[in-house]
């Protein structure tokens, strides 16, 4: 009875911890400008289906596609199991699903097997960062904090797994031991080995419940507090995943969507009969007045949708191993503007934890992100084609480009020039429109 | 050989006629040394096919494309709205381009501010030209050279676009080779985004520079482009490796027309 007492209130306490959690994440995203997601919903069906449940972009690294999609089947899988631990956990039951019978054999057979393809798995990732230091493992913004994350998890989840066995092998034994408390139910194709290998058939009753025990509790705990963990790390991409390919860009990939605030602008210009626009009245955001900006200069001039991009973001580096700019040495890197706008995200979301309300601290996107990252983007959209869940780095460089050009007027000399070129002549080069037809000249040529 | 006629749309309108498509220059295509052969050889496919077609000629402006990119949004529109005017004024239906950037920004970005049309790139127009029998081609010189092709990322990657071009590539009897980046994971020549316009930020090297390293290593006797930008980007590539000699950088519109003596 105690037993179920306390897991009941450790199993509330965890799962409103985790609610918070989300709660503080949803308010954040929805710091960003509101953008309305244009229907296609079948389409968007579509594409998660594919991209997210059939992680088909992951299978573009072979190795690592196929690891993954173990790790991925196995967290599915296993969670059947966790439903079953929580239903013994609260009822004070034992191996409740053994009421499905043969199926519970064939069920608790697969998990095992998932099991061990989990373990393997995260021993070659662990591998790949720690021995083979891939180089998009290697790159600056991986130092510190986000390469421990990633080895926390790949550790984390081998003891989850260790301790899945363990728990199957000990609960074994004392079922072939006859013990009264551990009925016959269930396959163990894995830890029937190691309950020899280990020695556990030869051991007292006694000492056989209490290694059950212990495994099933740690096993457990270890669930309820990763579960917790997801939301400060890119593991929060499992639950992110889903929603941020469905929301995802689905206008051909090099399209830059229209400001249509712009447009009454330059129609006002154009036409002095046509008034200029009313100017779009300041969005209030956690308390704080937000000026309609041209371009973006902090996470509240994003869309939403960037910055759940930001929170999905899985710090795989598959864009930046791809990006041009950042393969010929340069300073960009979309992984790191995706990290960064997460960064910021999360900073201004604890200051406006902590006062109640936003009031500005001094700094922007553009204090973590600078000009030369930004400029040196060539808008190629090779990391949006990479990245597994569709995140769209370019729309926050471009919204970033947007603020330095039109709200700080600040570019680099040479686009000034090409500026005043079209501007003027109507063309990025110095060439009137009265040349515009002098190819035409010597056809044959 | 006879001078051919580059009608413009204004001439068009003024006997009544309507031509059965319109060529979008592009500012490369009509000022750019390299991108006037394109240009030019692209015409004189379109006369042996015998396609009604005309050009917007001073009416023409710049898409807006790269001021967009640079994040100068109302430069963009300015060029965007004006050229709308033109386009709709002429009641356009049809554009053809060689330049992937113009073919983005006037297929994708214009129907928001109310310019809709059917818009194809020029590879995808001649290889239509070629599947409807207007014009043929039978290898010519390139028979059996080695070909490679690099991937427009306004075009494939963009657009989705990647047969077209191979398509067409495939009518010269050559071996076309493919490179290692190429369809949806090709390499940037570099140009995108403005980069045209300005230096590079600081690296180790230039873009263009490991693209047409990764081109030569193909060992071509053609890298084929479909970009204007890319061309410049391919051409100064292989004269860094002292290569011009040997390797010939030319759009798909210049081999098609070469190979067919126009
Ligand atoms: S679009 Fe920009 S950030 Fe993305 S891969 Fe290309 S150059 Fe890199
Ligand atoms: S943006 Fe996508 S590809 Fe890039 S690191 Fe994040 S998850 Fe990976």
């Amino acid at each position: 009875m105690m037993g179920q007492i306390l897991f009941a209130l450790l199993l509330i306490a965890a799962i409103a911890l985790f609610t918070r959690s989300i709660r503080r994440v949803v308010r954040n995203i929805r710091l960003g400008r509101p953008e309305p997601i244009n229907g296609r919903r079948a389409e968007r069906w579509r594409t998660m289906a594919l991209v997210a449940l059939g992680q088909s972009k992951m299978v573009a690294r072979p190795v690592a596609g196929i690891m993954h999609i173990l790790i991925y089947a196995g967290f599915v899988i296993i969670n059947i199991e966790v439903l079953e631990i929580i239903i013994d956990g609260l009822f004070g039951t034992h191996r409740i699903g053994a009421v499905l019978g043969p199926f519970y054999d064939f069920l608790i057979g697969s998990f095992e097997v998932l099991a061990v393809g989990v373990l393997l798995a995260c021993v070659v990732f662990i591998a790949r960062r720690a021995v083979l230091q891939l180089p998009r493992f290697r790159k600056p913004e991986m130092k510190g904090w986000p390469s421990k994350d990633a080895m926390i998890i790949l550790v984390v989840e081998i003891a989850l797994m260790s301790a899945f066995l363990t728990m199957n092998a000990a609960d074994l034994a004392l079922q072939e031991l006859g013990d009264a408390h551990y009925p016959p139910a269930g396959s163990y194709p894995v830890s029937a080995g190691l309950a020899a290998a280990f020695g556990l058939t030869g051991l007292q009753p006694a000492s056989l419940a209490l290694i059950e025990r212990s495994a099933w509790w740690f096993h457990i705990i270890g669930i309820l507090a990763f579960l917790n963990y997801l939301p400060y790390s890119k593991h929060f991409h499992i639950v992110l995943a889903f929603p941020n390919v469905w929301y995802g860009k689905l206008e051909p990939r090099t399209q830059v969507a229209n400001m249509p605030r712009i447009t009454g602008e330059v129609r006002s210009m154009i036409d002095p009969s046509v008034p200029p626009p009313e100017p779009a009245p300041a969005r209030t955001v956690a308390g704080a007045e937000m000026p309609e900006r041209f371009g973006a200069k902090d996470v509240f001039d994003l869309s939403w949708k960037s910055l759940m991009d930001a929170y999905s973001c899985t710090e795989c580096g598959r864009c930046t191993s791809e990006c041009p700019a950042n393969l010929t040495g340069k300073l960009l890197s979309p992984r790191k503007i995706m990290m960064d706008t997460r960064d910021r995200l999360e900073e201004v979301g604890k200051a406006i934890d902590a006062k109640g309300k936003w009031e500005d601290d001094g700094n922007s996107l553009h204090t973590r992100i600078s000009e030369e990252e930004l400029w040196a983007c060539t808008t190629c959209n090779a990391c949006t084609q990479a990245c597994p869940v569709n995140i769209d780095p370019v729309g926050i460089i471009l919204e970033m480009r947007r603020y330095k050009v039109m709200e700080e007027s600040s570019t680099r000399p040479a686009l000034t020039g090409m500026f005043n070129n079209v501007e003027n002549n109507g063309a990025p080069w110095a060439f009137g429109p009265d040349k515009r037809l002098d190819w035409a000249n010597d056809v044959n040529g | 050989m006879e001078q051919i006629r580059i009608p413009t749309m204004a001439e068009f309108a003024a006997t009544g006629e309507v031509p059965e498509v319109l060529f979008w220059v592009g500012c490369a295509g009509s000022f750019d040394d390299r991108a006037r052969k394109i240009t030019k050889a692209f015409v004189r496919i379109l006369n042996a096919a015998k396609v009604k077609f005309a050009v917007l000629g001073q009416e023409e402006t710049c898409t807006g494309d790269p001021a967009r990119r640079a994040g100068n949004e109302f430069l963009f529109q300015m060029q965007a709205l004006q050229n709308v005017t033109v386009l709709n004024g002429y009641g356009v239906k049809r554009i053809v381009t060689a330049c992937p950037h113009c073919f983005n920004t006037l297929k994708n970005e214009y129907p928001a501010l109310g310019g809709s049309y059917e818009v194809l790139h020029h590879t995808q127009f001649i290889n239509a030209l070629l599947k409807e029998g207007r014009i043929k081609v039978e290898g010519g010189g390139f028979q059996g050279k080695r070909i490679t092709f690099h991937d427009p990322c306004y075009l494939g990657r963009g657009n989705g676009e990647y047969e077209a071009p191979r398509e067409v590539l495939l009518k010269l009897d050559a071996a076309l080779v493919e490179l290692k980046r190429s369809r949806q994971n090709g390499l940037c020549c570099g140009a995108g985004g403005a980069q045209m316009f300005k230096e590079a930020e600081p690296g180790t090297r230039e873009v263009n520079i490991e693209r047409s390293e990764e081109a030569l290593g193909a060992k071509p006797d053609v890298i084929a482009a479909g970009c204007p930008f890319c061309n410049t980007m391919l051409t100064d590539g292989v004269k860094h490796f002292n290569k011009e000699g040997e390797v010939k950088v030319k759009d798909i519109a210049e081999l098609i027309a070469e190979a067919s003596d126009l």
